[in-house]
């Protein structure tokens, strides 16, 4: 065993550079139990929820559904499912605004509950370890499962590479503000948790998990302590509270002071990593065969009457959710109303409330704006250097804001721009209240777009090169064919002549002769004409 | 129904640039405040007409550039250069010489350039340069400590002397400059380096009045002030240690080497350190975050330079003092500096 090896199993915590630590707020929200909210009376559904290409549609409109039934199906390249959130009709089928930082729309799925909120049917399983592995993944697809931390990857494609794993390393860290939708679930499922992990280790076929929670959270720490002790497979990990610990990258550096290589992923260094919402999801899937239809949503923020955790069906809207929770936009102020999904470091602001809550929805912050002041003028940078002492990527963001400006895409890519995690830690510390990440957004998609333009070009020349290689080549073949056969024809003829046939060539011959002498007695009788008229 | 969309993240520290400059002179004021002891009321007066200097250029230039005023206004940097240069030019100067170098610092250094943020050169210490070169004689006629002069000059003396030259009495700046012996009397480092270019011993050059127990009257306890509110600033992590440890070391080291093979003819490391403007540039100046460079590594090379110049000047060059030169050399080296000391970024192959 290697020392590095060593520190890791002695529960050794690393620490990664930069991090801030920005106000938590998050008692506010993880004091009371996760709630139940009454069902909404209409539920959207967008057919993509994760990251990857959709399923095909299972449903049309007008059909009868029942709560975890199907609406798409699994299919090719990780194409996920998405499922009935409760009993009703498919009332529509087409294309609805989603929660998407840029308003986007997609193909959303309509239904009108009936209110009964009847189950379809699911197999339940004692023993997961009578299936093989690629049944169990196949169990875990057809529930729809994917990444609950964030990014929505499909879990069962995480799972299904076959490489050699060190560690599995489940993240209850939840480091962003305001958030206790983990930590909530950690306190009330903490076995549901560990039971998934369990599932999990088996898929992956890998010795032993990390389970990393944020020292911010005694509780669900406590909760683990007293579990963990029957499974030995199983570690716990404490890693200090300071924002972004939660990040992927960060929270392999903190538990294993490993690094992930840029543009690679966590098990090019022999990990895997899933969020405690997603071992609950994957636990439900594999055991009960209940496909992922409700997750833990956190609703805070000073204008929330009802702060709290809450278990929200996938595909209730933001408009429904936030008016059971009480929610009381101040007069007169909705112009200044912020409605954010996720945290207020990493999450997006919603034009309006008829977005649905979808698989990776794990918080809704409506803050006043006296807890969370809005922007306020941009201005000069003054190289002070704080972005990058907070920068947990080792960037330099204020030299990326000069070369984003400038629109110096080389030189951005030196600078390492895509291993900006846009965590938004340099922007909080910024004291010219610079937007950085968004300018390093933008960056991105430009840069972005120009390497797809550039393919598209690429494509374009070469598709264009073999059309003229074609068209060349065709001319070039015609040419031979028309060489030979007038090559056949002459010879063919030389050959009739040798065996004292008629040469078509004298025939050729005679015929220009006729012609010649019949142009000559014209031109005769032209003349003689014309000297006639004179002698007149 | 329409909500206010804005860009993440949401939230943020409020440490405003303005704040960040606001504890930046707020900490140099026990500096101020032991140099008013030491030299007298016309640290104020140039502090005054440096501030206005400032205020009416930073509005003017804006104005010109058809930029918001108000926003220069706020943002307190003007504040801090006029600041920095009111302090680092003799109390007794005229009137003329302040409100040339800031005007100069304000306008040329920092606005021609593009305004806050973009210049090169720290802008206090360009119009220092621009000063001293231009007006080697104002701009090296300290003031002796109190304690040592023959006539102690009133506050209407001191308005008398920076606006006309004359005290009411009729003495000019020179004779007010004149030690109890009857001497000019030039400040510590320029003393030091005239006896020993002059092949005293440094025990001789060091047995006049103004080097006192320390490292000079009154200066040793200045820097001792600069030295106090810079300790705050790292503090309250305004600045980081990166750039005045790296400057001090980078004057010491030398210092102290080159003291010990020479004793008798090198500045001792002692008065390297208490005299002059070690402090004030070392906390104060050089780290300035415009013009210095950007990581922490950087940062160390930068400080590390500064102190290594001020030593070289010092020793070998033509000036008795030498931060404000070493500071520009330096700001010339930034885009070198920065383009080799990029820290590694996660992933790249570092170690944690």
């Amino acid at each position: 065993m290697s020392a590095a090896t060593k520190a890791i199993e002695a529960g050794h915590i690393w620490t990664f550079p930069g991090g801030i630590h920005p106000p938590e707020r998050k008692d506010r929200s993880n004091s009371t139990p996760i709630e139940v909210l009454p069902l909404a009376k209409q539920f959207i559904v967008p057919i993509k929820q994760h990251s990857g290409p959709v399923g095909d549609l299972l449903v049309a409109v007008g059909d009868n559904v029942k709560a975890g039934q199907p609406l798409t199906q699994v299919g090719i390249n990780n194409a996920l499912p998405v499922h009935a959130p409760t009993s009703g009709t498919v009332s529509a089928i087409g294309p609805g605004r989603i929660a998407h930082p840029s308003g986007l729309t997609d193909t959303v799925i309509t239904i009108d509950a009936d209110g009964n909120d009847e189950f379809y049917s699911f197999a339940p399983l004692a023993d997961y370890t009578s299936l093989s592995r690629a049944e169990l993944l196949d169990r875990i697809r057809q529930a729809g499962v994917a990444g609950l931390g964030g990014a929505g990857f499909p879990t069962a494609q995480k799972l299904a590479l076959q490489r050699p794993l060190d560690y599995l390393i489940i993240n209850g860290v939840e480091c962003e503000p305001y958030i206790s939708a983990d930590d909530r679930l950690m306190r009330e499922h903490a076995q549901t948790i560990i039971d998934g992990t369990e599932i999990l280790l088996h898929i992956a076929g890998c010795e032993k998990a990390l389970i990393a929670i944020e020292a911010n959270k005694p509780e669900a720490i406590a909760a683990f302590e007293a579990l963990l002790p029957n499974y030995p497979q199983l570690a716990l990990r404490v890693v200090p509270t300071k924002y972004p610990s939660g990040g992927e990258k960060q929270l392999i550096q903190l538990l294993t002071g490993r690094q992930v290589p840029s543009r690679g992923l966590p098990i090019d260094v022999g990990l895997v990593m899933q969020n405690v919402g997603t071992a609950y999801a994957v636990a439900q899937a594999v055991l009960n065969g209940k496909p992922l239809i409700e997750r833990v949503v956190t609703v805070t923020g000073d204008n929330i009457a009802k702060p709290g955790n809450y278990w929200v069906r996938i595909g209730t809207t933001v408009a429904e959710l936030l008016n059971q929770c009480g929610f009381e936009p101040v007069a007169d102020s909705k112009q200044e109303q912020r409605v954010i999904m996720g945290g207020p470091m990493m999450g997006f602001t919603l034009p309006d409330l008829d977005v649905p809550v979808v698989k990776i929805t794990n918080c809704i912050l409506v803050p006043s704006n006296q807890e969370l002041a809005p922007a306020a003028e941009e201005m000069n940078c003054i190289r002070c250097g704080a972005c990058a002492d907070v920068c947990p990527a080792q960037l330099l963001p204020q030299q990326m804001q000069w070369l984003a400006k400038a629109k110096d895409y080389d030189g951005l890519e030196q600078q390492n721009l895509f291993d900006c995690i846009e965590c938004g830690a340099c922007a909080y510390v910024c004291p010219s209240e610079i937007p950085l990440v968004h300018y390093y957004r933008k960056a991105k998609a430009e840069i972005r777009n120009i390497a797809r333009e550039k393919a598209k070009a690429e494509v374009a020349r070469e598709r264009f090169e073999a059309r003229q290689e074609r068209l060349e080549r065709e001319k070039q073949e015609r040419l031979e064919r028309h060489r030979k056969a007038a090559e056949a024809r002459k010879k063919a003829q030389a050959e009739a002549v040798a065996q004292g046939g008629d040469n078509p060539q004298d025939a050729v011959q005679a015929a220009i002769a006729r012609a010649k002498a019949r142009k000559a007695a014209q031109a005769a009788a032209a003349a003689k004409q014309n000297q006639e008229g004179d002698d007149e | 129904m329409t909500f206010k969309i804005a860009a993440s993240p949401h939230t943020h520290q409020r440490r405003t640039t303005q704040q960040v400059m606001r504890w930046v002179y707020l900490a140099l004021i026990p500096g101020v405040l032991v140099q008013t002891y030491f030299f007298g009321f016309g640290v104020y007066i140039q502090l005054a007409l440096a501030l206005f200097t400032a205020w009416v250029a930073e509005g003017l230039c804006m104005r010109m550039r058809g930029r918001p005023i108000g926003h220069a206004w706020q943002d307190h940097t003007a504040i801090v250069t006029a600041v920095l240069l009111a302090v680092s030019i003799p109390a007794l100067a005229p009137w003329w010489i302040i409100v040339m170098g800031t005007a100069f610092a304000i306008v040329v250094v920092k606005h021609v350039y593009g305004g806050v943020g973009q210049n090169l050169f720290n802008p206090a210490m360009a119009g220092y340069v621009l000063l001293l070169v231009s007006f080697p004689v104002q701009m090296t006629s300290w003031p002796i400590p109190a304690e040592l002069a023959q006539i102690q000059v009133s506050i209407t003396d001191t308005l008398n002397l920076i606006f006309t030259g004359f005290t009411s009495a009729g003495y000019n700046l020179e004779q007010l400059r004149m030690g109890i012996d009857g001497m000019t009397m030039a400040t510590p480092l320029d003393s030091l380096r005239n006896d020993l270019n002059h092949q005293l011993t440094l025990t001789e050059a060091l047995n006049k009045p103004i080097f006192g127990d320390i490292a000079g009257i009154g200066w040793a306890w200045v820097n001792f002030a600069f030295l106090a509110g810079g300790l705050v600033l790292i503090k309250q992590k305004i600045i980081s240690w990166h750039i005045p440890g790296g400057m001090l070391v980078g004057l010491l080291v030398p210092a102290a080497i080159y003291w010990l093979f020479n004793p008798d003819q090198a500045i001792t490391p002692m008065l390297h350190l208490l005299s002059g403007a070690t402090m004030l540039g070392a906390f104060f100046i050089a780290t300035d975050p415009v013009t210095a460079a950007t990581s922490n590594k950087g940062r160390w090379v930068f400080g590390l330079l500064v102190g290594f110049i001020v030593f070289a000047i010092r020793t070998w060059g033509g000036y008795p003092d030498a931060v404000a030169f070493a500071v520009l050399l330096a700001n010339m080296c930034v885009p070198v500096i920065d383009r080799y000391t990029q820290p590694i970024a996660y992933g790249h192959g570092g170690r944690s």
